[in-house]
């Protein structure tokens, strides 16, 4: 299902754009690896002895898989409240960059802040991938309403997902919880090296994968933020360096 | 316990979500709302930011696969990176295709994981 011409008629109207961002979550191959990935978080917090409400709650207000792991594996091996905040908010570093990049995609000189504090919680690793994708088929003045519908299609799945996996807990195969934690690091490496469209992008690529296992020696507890900040920064250098 | 009870659970567990899981996570959200909402897509800066996102992103990808959590550390290390190396080769050799390449990936961890016993 393609999207309509850019200047197609049928973005007319802001519903229109949040259907087509609805309908969009069944292009991509990551909605899957989110439902997967979900049925493992359900589980996960059945197994730790949180509600449903709860694990509902927290696939739609946290909205970060890794960090609602951390937060259970956390939680469930009995680390205080603060512990956990603390090695929450480190994982949740790169959702700082990811708003800065996503956010100037979707702006128009009259957009306010407040119309953007949605599309800003909806930001996460999918949605960040695909805004890079889909953003540039969506007219301009349609895109806010476009991300929301993306936005909410990808946390309903989530949330059934959330659902489904509370309930099966016991029943998944223990190979099960290996292949849905395997699945993060695919599908990430993959969807990355497809929107790779810069040489800075493949640089800050590759150079943070083989950055973190050697900052990770030192055991600072920021190591991803040492890694991908000097990454970053070398890839940018790179693209400074490359266009004198 | 009545059945809406059970649903909800006890609110201190709330209230433990809310301070340490949603806050942890929104404040960078809305940091980068409020600090990086005003610049203009063609500026040099986010070719930096979005390169350091990228950086970040793999950082967490390396982290899964070198410190892994939970039921992927029964997965040796070896079986771990190969998985994602020929998940990686495959979706370069044929037509850029994740899916086919996350369940090329899946099945040789699976795969190997049958074959070690």
């Amino acid at each position: 299902m393609a999207l309509p011409a850019l200047d197609s008629p049928r973005w007319h109207g802001t519903a229109a754009a949040f259907f087509y961002g609805i309908r969009s979550v069944t292009t991509t191959i990551l909605t899957a690896v989110l439902f997967a990935t979900y049925i493992g978080i359900g589980a996960l917090a059945h197994d730790t002895h949180f509600s449903l409400f709860w694990a509902l709650l927290s696939t739609a207000l946290v909205w970060a898989g890794p960090a609602q792991i951390i937060l259970l594996a956390a939680l469930g091996s009995g680390a205080t409240v603060i512990q956990a905040a603390l090695a929450v908010t480190v994982s949740a570093i790169r959702l700082f960059p990811m708003v800065v990049s996503v956010l100037p995609m979707l702006r128009l000189p009259e957009t306010r802040k407040r119309q953007l504090i949605l599309p800003s919680h909806f930001t996460a690793v999918t949605l960040w991938v695909e805004c890079f994708r889909l953003l540039p088929q969506v007219p301009r003045e349609r895109r806010i309403a476009f991300v929301n519908g993306l936005g909410v299609g990808l946390v309903s799945t989530s949330l059934t997902a959330t659902l489904i996996g509370y309930h099966l807990a016991a029943n998944l195969p223990p190979l099960f919880g290996a292949a849905i934690l395997l699945l993060t690091p695919l599908a990430f490496l993959l969807s990355t090296v497809r929107n790779c469209k810069t040489p800075a992008d493949v640089v800050a690529l590759t150079l943070g994968l083989a950055l973190f296992p050697v900052v990770s020696m030192f055991n600072t507890g920021v190591d991803i933020l040492i890694s991908g900040v000097s990454a970053g920064t070398i890839a940018y250098g790179v693209h400074r360096w490359r266009r004198r | 316990m009545s059945a809406v009870q059970t649903f909800i659970g006890d609110w201190h567990a709330l209230l433990i979500l809310v301070v340490a899981g949603f806050l942890p996570n929104e404040v960078w959200r809305m940091l980068g709302l409020w600090l990086g909402g005003g610049i203009n897509e063609d500026t040099d800066i986010l070719i930096w930011v979005r390169a350091i996102a990228t950086a970040i992103l793999a950082g967490v990808i390396a982290q899964i696969l070198v410190l892994p959590p939970g039921a992927l550390a029964t997965v040796p290390a070896p079986l771990r990176y190969g998985s994602v190396l020929f998940g990686l080769l495959v979706f370069l050799g044929f037509k850029r295709s994740i899916f086919v390449g996350v369940l090329c990936g899946e099945l040789m961890m699976l795969g190997g994981k049958y074959w070690l016993g």
